[in-house]
């Protein structure tokens, strides 16, 4: 249970999970913000305003699936790390999962990074295919991992260096 | 030589500079004291991004807060800053005496605002005093200002903010976290905190706690247990975990000595983390013209500290009669803001020991 170890629950993640329908549109945000505490950046964040908070900051923040194009913007200025881009759309096979790092090495585009999940366990080794800096204040580094879809709500973190050069 | 001043503010953490800044602003003088050889307190390693509104700078990670925050005081014409400046006593005469540079000062202010901030806890246990047990500040100290690596392996002893903050950042210096225990049955501190050490293999084990430490002259290892409903510890669950480090946060105290002395009504309010002085909801002491902000009233988050700051430094001018109307607006501003950041259940606690504020503050009559 996330209050005791911190990991969520499926009943958690059922909360803020995207529908199939959504899913198979395009790339959406997935707050994965699931306690009452006081902090709304991501609202602000959104050039889409595609974030909301009712009825104050210590709401947790709703994702409007219509409004949300998937941008990224968020994923970087949430500073609980918790926000994650799945897009379900990329190919036949595999989806792009991007999520918040702030380690280093920081891993370059191209190369195979190993995927974690949630509770901190090794998934498989995934090709980034792409590493955007939040910039010189933010200095959260928002990744982007080519992932089967069937790992793509599972993979969450990768593991920090040992980065393999893809083919 | 007793010098006159207009307000002084007694440390330069988030609250005091936030006062400092809030006072000049309407058109006080201020002079702000700082015992360390830099203003900052404890944003100068705080390398999270913070958490709260845009009006507490959410987003933004503390050390540039800090950053922030210094560079517009110390650029400020009204307010002068005096580092390396311990105060040390507050007589009844209204005289407070700082050293300074191995001298002895002696200062008059018309109004103080004291932010002297929070001290960490400690926990008893067999060994508690081998070298390599730190306090979490300490360890954040060494790795964020220093530039030291504190630790090969640690054990961090509490699953509060500052718990979870430090483990993650040890990870970020390449410390290996052996686990984060706590002996509450749930974790304190924000879940999305808790959340991101947990995808990054770190166990959190709550209703767990260290039973005693090991080591030849230094630490080499905690023997950690489980806790029962009654926080008994339950034989046979012992578990030996080889660290060079444990590192302890287990809660803040606030740091009321010079309001003790001062004279202040002082209450011990638990949900407030120790003994606080009763304050007004301009955030005035029963002593006239002595006003507490940020930790030392109660331990809060940074952000709050910073609304506080704001608040009774807009407060002080409006009774020295700067800008009062303006000045007057600012206050109920802030007080807005601090009802907005504690309306949530993570500020339950903190709203509870405000409500014994209230009341212990009836009860005196004032």
């Amino acid at each position: 249970m996330l209050i005791r170890d911190g990991i969520p629950t499926p009943e958690d993640l059922a909360t803020v999970m995207p529908s199939e329908e959504r899913l198979a549109k395009g790339p959406i945000a997935i707050t994965e913000c699931f306690q009452n505490i006081a902090c709304n950046p991501c609202v602000a964040a959104c050039p889409q305003h595609a974030i909301s908070m009712e009825p104050d900051i210590n709401a947790t923040p709703k994702v409007d699936p219509d409004a949300c194009i998937g941008c990224r913007v968020c994923v970087a200025r949430c500073p609980g790390l918790a926000i994650f881009v799945v897009d379900m759309t990329h190919s036949e096979d595999t989806a792009l999962v991007t999520l918040p790092f702030e380690f280093l090495p920081v891993p370059e585009k191209g190369q195979l990074v190993c995927g974690l999940n949630r509770e901190g366990a090794e998934q498989g080794w995934y090709p980034v295919v792409r590493a955007v800096s939040g910039g010189k204040k933010n200095m959260t580094w928002m990744l982007t991992l080519e992932v089967p879809k069937d790992k793509a709500m599972e993979v969450r973190n990768i593991k920090v260096g040992g980065y393999r050069d893809g083919r | 030589m007793i010098r006159n001043v207009e307000v002084m503010v007694i440390g330069g953490g988030p609250a005091g500079l936030c006062a400092a800044r809030a006072a000049s602003e309407a058109g006080a003088h201020v002079l702000l004291l700082e015992r360390d050889d830099v203003p900052g307190g404890q944003l100068v390693k705080q390398t999270h991004k913070f958490f709260g509104s845009e009006r507490q700078y959410a987003g933004d990670r503390g050390i540039f807060i800090g950053q922030m925050l210094v560079k517009e005081v110390t650029e400020d014409p009204r307010i002068e800053v005096m580092t390396d400046a311990t105060v040390l006593g507050m007589y009844e005469d209204g005289v407070v005496t700082v050293l300074k540079d191995n001298q002895h000062l002696k200062f008059r202010p018309k109004k103080t605002i004291v932010c002297t901030g929070a001290a960490e806890k400690f926990l008893t246990f067999p060994n508690n005093d081998l070298p390599g047990i730190y306090g979490a500040g300490a360890v954040q100290t060494l790795m964020n200002v220093g530039g030291v690596k504190p630790a090969d392996r640690v054990v961090m002893v509490g699953a509060g903010n500052i718990g979870l903050i430090v483990s993650y950042q040890m990870l970020q210096a390449g410390v290996d976290v052996a686990c984060v225990v706590e002996a509450a049955p749930n974790i304190g501190g924000f879940l999305v905190h808790a959340a991101k050490l947990r995808r990054a293999g770190v166990p959190i084990r709550t209703g767990w706690t260290v039973k005693e430490a090991y080591g030849n002259g230094k630490l080499e290892g905690v023997i950690l247990c489980q806790l029962d409903e009654k926080w008994q510890q339950i034989p046979g669950t012992e578990v030996d975990c080889p660290c060079d480090t444990l590192c302890l946060a287990v809660g803040l105290t606030p740091l009321s000595e010079l309001c003790w002395q001062a004279g202040c009504h002082m209450e011990f309010i638990r949900e407030l983390s120790g003994h606080v002085p009763i304050t007004d909801e301009n955030l005035m002491t029963s002593v006239e013209g002595l006003y507490a902000a940020g930790d030392v009233s109660g331990i809060e988050e940074a952000s709050s500290a910073m609304v506080e700051g704001r608040l009774a430094g807009y407060a002080v001018a409006v009774s020295l009669g700067y800008d009062v109307e303006r000045a007057q607006k600012e206050v109920e501003a802030a007080r807005a803001e601090l009802v907005e950041l504690r309306s949530g259940p993570m500020g339950g606690k903190i709203r509870a020991g405000l409500v014994k504020v209230a009341e212990k503050r009836g009860e005196a009559g004032c």
